[in-house]
């Protein structure tokens, strides 16, 4: 399938090696990427608090670029990316008169946008879209004995309504059936759906570093292997920040932290360093073992 | 009539035991509330059960509690909802989070709750002089704030508040959804003050983290969350309130970083959110960073070019958009709570014909 594909600021930023990994496993997908390389920042809804028309107007131009691929829809790797753009796109859908005077804005640039894009993000793609089955079929690396803990990420779950999440999609249990078709096992924490505290990390640190450190404690008591997950900006507190958060909770962390792409990655057959894992500040020791003893076994 | 097994957390803190489970069947209609439910194990039971009801019809607020981990209104969850809100074969019903357990199911609103809520001054301080008759106001305020005022204080999103589990000081969200209250009222005389109070708190409106946990929590759709945003756009961009705790700062050094970038350049943002490289409370920061960058250097995660030098520039165009939006006069938002949905207002078929008598 052919997406536009939007990989958000900090895949190319701090987390390269996001980015990275969606490029290498996108062709054993039988994903075709358009990349949006002049669409903008969605603003991580810090913008949608400054002026809330300058965030609609900044995603409806992106929006806008993707509808003018041939893509069949947009995907994104980000799930701050996703809750910021549907926040835009619930209004921008929902008022025709809005819609216009947007529109208006956007009309300098050559550009339009159609009410009801479909946004996706990669891990809504994995499931809905090429299939758990199909997927199933894909892997040629299982991830039998790793323990996972999955991190969705509170813009990909919440609000539930906004995200789409109802029986027919149960999008809040997406990464735990994703861990389970790449063969590895689910762990069950209890920050597995919470707040990675990043966004508030400039204005009150301890608090959102307590977040973090919280979490990874409680994947550590459930001897969990690893964490993964589809958000960069948790990447950023959860593994960038760690050395800082395992001080202000007064535990030793040392908890590895995979981006989707990478987990997936690793059970079609790549290897931790072609998924840029040597570039994870917590160094992913447990998934580098586990995958030299998979090699080894062969 | 059919069977539910509830599953209630029991503490009494003066027994000086344990909280422990306790499994009791009831029998009632699936459409029937989960608070019948607990009522009826109570009745016919164990009369010690601790529960606080009193309306029994969503509106007074009593019977916040956690059904099989979501919070809610045990009067406004219906038995089978609940039951596959879980495994499928038992409700688990708990006291709400963040407040201390008074008995079993009941919680000390008053020891947080009821305090935060005092704490931003829940009353309307009149814009002076007082008309002699009443103020006179644009009815979209007032349906704007009608959204905060659906609030019955059940306390249910701040079962769920995220950053207060990690901070009890915060303001939380029914308290600054309250605060919006008076802010968005236009007859109130003190919005200015308002927001510096909440601005210059260190627990104040800078320390919600946008986990959107209050607005699925609610059971009023008073959307807590969206309330505080709009705190912040007031405090940020209207009264251009610079704060101690870098909520003002953090907010225009990210816009600032999108215009001038396109794309976030995170290696300026952080020392931008604390007054830029120089300003001394960047220093400290930056110097407490220092072994994590150092460590991104060595990993190849952060480059020095990349750091440094500004990898991608912003187009025109999308600066003329920033431009454009940002010099109008007066900031454009729309709120969907008032205006609606296109959906909700087209006419209803045939309505406007043949039903004139």
């Amino acid at each position: 399938m052919k997406v536009a594909y939007w990989p958000g600021c900090v895949s190319r930023g701090f987390t390269p090696e996001l980015h990275g990994s969606m490029a290498q496993v996108a062709p054993l997908l039988d994903i075709e990427l358009i990349e949006l390389d002049r669409a903008n920042c969605c603003g991580a809804g810090v913008i949608a608090e400054h002026n809330q028309e300058l965030a609609d107007t900044l995603n409806a131009r992106t929006f806008a670029m993707a509808q003018q691929t041939d893509g069949e829809l947009m995907m994104n790797i980000c799930s701050t990316c996703q809750g910021a753009q549907s926040e835009c796109q619930e209004r921008l859908d929902a008022n025709a008169v809005y819609r216009e005077r947007v529109n208006d804005s956007l009309s300098a640039s050559g550009l339009h946008y159609e009410q009801g894009i479909v946004n996706k993000n990669f891990l809504w793609v994995l499931v809905e879209d090429i299939g758990l089955k199909k997927l199933r079929k894909l892997v040629k690396q299982p991830l039998t004995n790793l323990r996972v803990g999955p991190f969705y990420g509170c813009y990909i779950i919440r609000p539930a309504a906004r995200v789409g999440i109802d029986e027919e999609h149960p999008r809040s249990t997406y990464l735990a059936q994703v861990i389970d078709a790449l063969g590895g096992s689910v762990i069950d924490y209890a920050g597995s759906h919470k707040c990675c505290g990043f966004p508030i990390i400039t204005m009150n640190k301890t608090a959102s570093l307590k977040q973090a450190g919280r979490h990874l404690g409680d994947a550590i008591d459930a001897d969990a292997d690893c964490l993964v997950t589809p958000c960069p900006l948790c990447h950023l507190n959860l593994d960038l920040q760690q050395p800082l958060a395992a001080a202000v909770v007064g535990r030793s962390l040392g908890m590895p932290v995979l981006h989707l792409p990478q987990l997936v990655g690793l059970a079609l057959g790549l290897s931790p360093k072609e998924l840029g894992m040597g570039r994870h500040i917590v160094k992913p020791k447990t998934v580098i073992d586990w995958s030299e003893s998979v090699v080894a076994g062969v | 009539m059919a069977k539910f097994k509830l599953r209630l957390r029991r503490y009494d803190p003066e027994s000086g035991e344990a909280p422990y489970w306790d499994e009791h069947t009831i029998e009632l209609e699936p459409h029937r509330s989960v608070l019948e439910g607990i009522l009826q194990a109570k009745g016919r039971f164990d009369g010690s059960i601790g529960i606080r009801c009193s309306c029994r019809a969503a509106i007074c607020g009593s019977c916040g509690v956690r059904i099989n981990g979501e919070p809610g209104l045990a009067c406004h969850t219906h038995l089978d909802e609940a039951l596959a809100r879980g495994d499928g074969k038992v409700i688990e019903v708990e006291p709400m989070g963040n407040m201390p357990v008074i008995k079993d199911l009941i919680v000390d609103m008053d020891a947080v709750h009821w305090k935060k809520i005092q704490s931003v001054t829940p009353w309307l301080l009149g814009r002076e002089p007082v008309p002699e008759r009443e103020y006179l106001v644009d009815r979209e305020a007032m349906v704007d704030v009608t959204q905060s005022m659906a609030c019955i204080q059940c306390g249910a999103c701040v079962s769920d508040c995220l950053a207060m589990e990690v901070d009890p000081e915060f303001t939380g969200p029914a308290a600054l959804a309250k605060s919006y209250r008076f802010v968005g009222d236009p007859r109130d005389d003190e919005h200015y003050e308002r927001l510096k109070h909440l601005a210059e708190d260190p627990s104040g409106m800078y320390t919600c983290t946008h986990c959107f946990k209050c607005v699925d929590a609610c059971p009023k759709g008073v959307n807590p969350m969206g309330q505080i945003m709009r705190l912040r756009r007031l405090a940020g961009s209207d009264y251009e309130i610079e704060d101690r705790n870098n909520g003002y700062r953090h907010e225009h050094a990210f816009v600032e970083n999108i215009r001038r970038n396109g794309l976030l350049h995170e290696a300026d943002l952080l020392p931008d959110s604390y007054g830029g490289k120089f300003h001394p409370n960047a220093v400290p920061e930056l110097i407490a960073s220092l072994p994590i960058v150092l460590r991104g250097l060595l990993r190849r995660k952060i480059t020095p070019a990349k750091a440094l030098l500004h990898p991608h520039k912003a187009s025109k165009d999308l600066r003329a958009l920033f431009d454009q939006i940002e010099e109008q006069p007066k900031r454009y938002e729309l709120n969907l709570y008032v205006s609606g949905d296109d959906k909700d207002n087209e006419p209803l078929a045939g309505a406007s014909e043949g039903s004139s008598r």
